[in-house]
């Protein structure tokens, strides 16, 4: 005995349902062009970002404000900051999306293991978490960053390495209380394997929680890189990247704002930009929220 | 507002109404603009009236007594017509004056005791923090008449009581509680939302009896909220029944009950289940399950090094079997031990003693024999809401026992999801939707299909239909029975509702602190009960019919034993005799 059954009736995509928001279009648009401008770089700029200009000072050796011939001004070596912050572009996108996403992972696997298992293997797992977060994150950066040779991608798994507690303990906490609801008993009573529980069953309840902490953890990781260039153990002199355009010239803030300003407004769009997609994404993953709005 | 004095019950004015409810409509706002939840809705309660507002999930009775407390959610409103205490329009008042009237001269009790009670601060605290809210007296006296308040309640050691938080009594004790904190200010009108539904049949028994005590000896008038016909039959004077927020019936409780006008009150009395149903043969097939001395036992840690100090024997040394086809069921109230039996089958607790499904023991088997064995046993949990994933789409939730234990393909498993869809009584084109798209009983006919997908022999019912409203209930359990002739399954029914069992179960235990007190078939246990905890549960529960009169039971005293022991001893084994034909007791 069968039932004739009607193909799925699926309303829309959730990639259509994203593109019905606007703030999530404008989002996608600013990441777009980021990404665009990060990889079609040599093609965009006048100089390159390395270049020190003998125009690119003032007869008093200042740096110039935003004009025809340097858009976003020059920096105190005369180099021309749009070049500047479109290279940088490529590095702050691999901290802010590898770095982060890396600790993102990290974080989700520990939680969620030491969540659903307790016994030993949370034990462990969150003594193990609770002594990185007890740590100073910034100490145990330096030293990680001291002892391997300082490049972009070192610092990339440097902020991994420590940015990955708090979501280990927000997701364990969560994790935690969706193991003792009822749903999950159910299916262990249907004979689900452990890893169907955790991948079908429980990692769907987390995602919002992943992607609220991936978009805070974008401005966090790109702030983190610009500390430890500023302390000399992050990504080298004369590579630039967003966080440390603004250290190094925070000191002139009063002087020439526009070289603490311009970086800082860049951060801060695309901080904005992934947490207008994250958020949309949340809603459009959620089936729960469907249809109402 | 000591102005107003508190009502005496020396001088009761017989026909004076205290609150009066006029065309009262009380609108949510939503999106699509405001929808109403009470339509229209006019009575009047008298001086020391019970009266009982009846009616089903979503029929507005709890929005109504959130109404006349002025405590309505920030979008829910009064849009039209009023309440009056006495002569003051309330349904008016500005907030701060009607928190002064609120506790004075009306108060309310809530369903969950413990969500309503401060965990964080002492009884006696509370009690004086609502009587010094209200009256101008010293800390000393306050606690005097808080003291007084739970005498008056019967609570056991009431001077102890006032120095312990909410967490270390027990469900019965905090709504004891609750409702002194209610009567401490004497006031004239007190709303019952759902006062017992979270307590066991026997203390929901003694809540009911203090209840109208308090109200004959105070002569405080009552709005008791309800869905228990039970509850309505043995408390109210008048009784209003409630659909869809509007008001279909009002009538005195034995008119009610004796000759309903309204189709919706016919249907609703036709549908509470009546202890007395006509016998029938219990099966004799062959065992599906049998557990023999079944212990299940958690520890307690205690001391600086964490060790086990106290182990809490949930379930003691339990024994019994279930065959083909019939309906076995576990009753007994909160913390007996019921529902863990359940989970040592399904293999969520671990256990000791002997469970054998069809021939195989659980404690022989490796991984893949236990993931086997599941395709023999599934569960059908409390809280279908809770039960089932709210981010999956119920025709993958329905099937997903096929795909676990890799049965059919794709196409297959959906028609599958489909045909079972159909046979509980659900449209085979909604296995798309999610659960929240569904209601309650819709939700629990879900959880049903998903048990029977893998065609199993034994079904275990844990409280499978306490959450649903009667008319629904019943039509849950008439579609378990149908199930269970057509595909010959056997059920293990774990309820605390004495009606439900009576109605469905061939054969009852009944279980007390971890251990079988009595077991028999229906008929046995519930005719001719034996053990003296049996008795008492089955005069405990309310029953649906105003002309009946109870008979005077012994009010009892003290809490029910604890089951955690220290570590190497434990509770003393209950020897069952056998008093005929198969009627077990404990002696």
């Amino acid at each position: 005995m069968s039932v004739a059954v009607a193909e799925p009736i699926r309303p829309a995509g959730p990639i259509r349902r994203l593109m019905r928001r606007k703030l999530a279009v404008l989002g996608l648009v600013v990441i777009a062009l980021v990404l665009g401008a990060a990889l079609a770089a040599p093609w965009l700029v006048a100089y390159a970002p390395e270049e020190q200009m003998f125009d690119g000072l003032t007869l008093e050796g200042a740096p110039m404000p935003p004009s025809a011939a340097f858009i976003f001004g020059t920096d105190l070596l005369g180099r021309d900051l749009f070049s500047r912050i479109v290279y940088g572009a490529r590095t702050s996108l691999i901290i802010g999306v590898v770095a982060n996403g890396l600790s993102l992972l990290i974080g989700t696997a520990v939680g969620l293991l030491a969540g659903y298992f307790k016994g030993w293997i949370g034990a462990v797992l969150m003594r193990f978490t609770d002594l990185m977060m007890a740590f100073p994150a910034l100490l145990l950066a330096i030293c990680l960053a001291a002892i391997f040779q300082p490049s972009l991608w070192i610092v990339a798994m440097v902020i991994a390495l420590v940015n990955w507690v708090q979501t280990a303990r927000v997701i364990y906490t969560e994790t935690s209380s969706l193991a003792t609801r009822d749903f999950i008993a159910a299916e262990r009573t249907l004979g689900a394997s452990t890893g169907r529980i955790l991948w079908h069953h429980i990692l769907p309840h987390l995602l919002p929680t992943i992607i609220v902490w991936g978009t805070l953890g974008i401005s966090t990781t790109v702030l983190l890189e610009a500390t430890l260039s500023f302390l000399g153990v992050g990504v080298q002199p004369p590579m630039p990247s967003w966080g440390n355009i603004i250290f190094e010239n925070q000191t002139y803030f009063q002087s020439a704002p526009w070289l603490v300003f311009i970086p800082g407004a860049a951060i801060i769009l695309l901080a904005l930009a992934f947490n207008l997609v994250g958020d949309a994404l949340r809603d459009v993953l959620d089936p729960t929220q469907r249809g109402r709005g | 507002m000591t102005a107003i004095s508190p009502i005496s019950g020396a001088t009761p004015a017989p026909d004076l109404s205290v609150l009066t409810v006029q065309n009262l409509t009380v609108s949510v706002t939503t999106e699509m603009g405001a929808k109403p939840l009470v339509r229209d809705l006019s009575f009047t309660l008298k001086r020391g009236e019970v009266l009982a507002i009846a009616g089903e999930s979503g029929s507005g009775k709890s929005i109504t007594a959130l109404a006349i407390m002025g405590l309505l959610p920030p979008n829910v409103a009064i849009t039209d017509g009023g309440v009056r205490l006495g002569e003051i329009a309330i349904s008016k008042l500005p907030e701060h004056q009607m928190r002064a009237l609120r506790g004075d001269r009306i108060a309310m009790i809530f369903q969950e005791p413990m969500t309503s009670l401060n965990p964080v601060m002492t009884i006696g605290a509370q009690l004086v923090e609502a009587i010094r809210a209200h009256t101008v007296t010293s800390r000393a006296q306050a606690r005097l008449r808080a003291l007084e308040a739970l005498r008056a309640v019967r609570l056991s050691q009431p001077e102890r009581r006032l120095d312990q938080f909410a967490h270390e009594l027990s469900g019965g004790m905090r709504q004891r509680v609750m409702i002194a904190m209610a009567l401490a200010l004497r006031p004239q009108v007190l709303i019952a939302d759902e006062p017992t539904t979270a307590l066991d049949v026997t203390v929901q028994r003694e809540v009911l009896d203090l209840l109208r005590d308090l109200q004959r000896d105070l002569g405080t008038a009552i709005i008791l909220i309800t869905h228990d016909m039970g509850v309505v039959a043995e408390m109210a004077d008048r009784v209003i029944v409630m659909q869809n927020g509007a008001m279909v019936e009002q009538a005195a409780t034995r008119t009610l009950f004796a000759q309903p006008q309204a189709p919706y009150t016919q249907a609703l009395l036709s549908a509470v289940p009546r202890m007395g149903s006509p016998a029938r043969p219990a099966p004799d097939g062959a065992i599906v399950a049998d557990l023999t001395d079944v212990s299940v036992r958690f520890a307690m840690r205690g001391g600086v090094l964490g060790r086990v100090s106290h182990q809490v024997h949930a379930v003691e040394q339990v024994s019994l079997q279930i065959r083909k086809g019939e309906t076995f069921a576990l009753v007994g109230e909160s913390g007996c031990g019921k529902s863990t039996i359940a989970k040592a089958i399904v293999g969520l607790v671990p256990h000791s003693g002997r469970i054998t499904i069809g021939e195989r023991a659980l404690s022989d088997l490796d991984s893949a024999g236990r993931k086997d064995l599941r395709r023999q046993v599934q569960m059908v949990f409390q809280d279908p809401m809770a039960a089932l994933d709210p981010r999956m789409r119920v025709g993958d939730l329905v099937s997903e026992p096929l795909l676990i234990h890799g049965i059919g393909d794709a196409a297959l498993r959906r028609a599958k999801a489909a045909e079972l869809f159909t046979r509980v009584g659900l449209s085979a084109d909604q296995i798309d939707r999610y659960p929240h798209e569904f209601s309650g009983g819709q939700r629990q006919r879900i959880c049903i299909a998903r048990a029977l997908a893998l065609n199993p022999q034994l079904v275990i019912a844990d409280e499978s239909v306490s959450a649903l409203d009667v008319s629904v209930q019943a039509r849950v359990l008439d579609l378990l029975r149908a199930l269970q002739r057509e595909f010959g399954v056997a059920y293990l029914f774990i309820s605390h509702d004495m009606a439900v069992v009576e109605n469905i179960a061939d054969r009852v235990a009944v279980m007390y602190l971890g251990q079988i007190v009595e077991t028999g078939t229906r008929a046995q246990v519930f005719t001719n009960p034996q053990h003296p905890y049996t008795q008492r549960l089955i005069a405990a529960v309310p029953i649906p019919d105003p002309t009946h009169i109870r008979p005077p039971v012994a009010r009892l005293s003290g809490d029910v034993p604890s089951p955690v022991h220290p570590l190497g001893q434990g509770p003393l084994k209950l020897h069952l005799t056998d008093i005929g034909q198969g009627h077990l007791v404990a002696r």
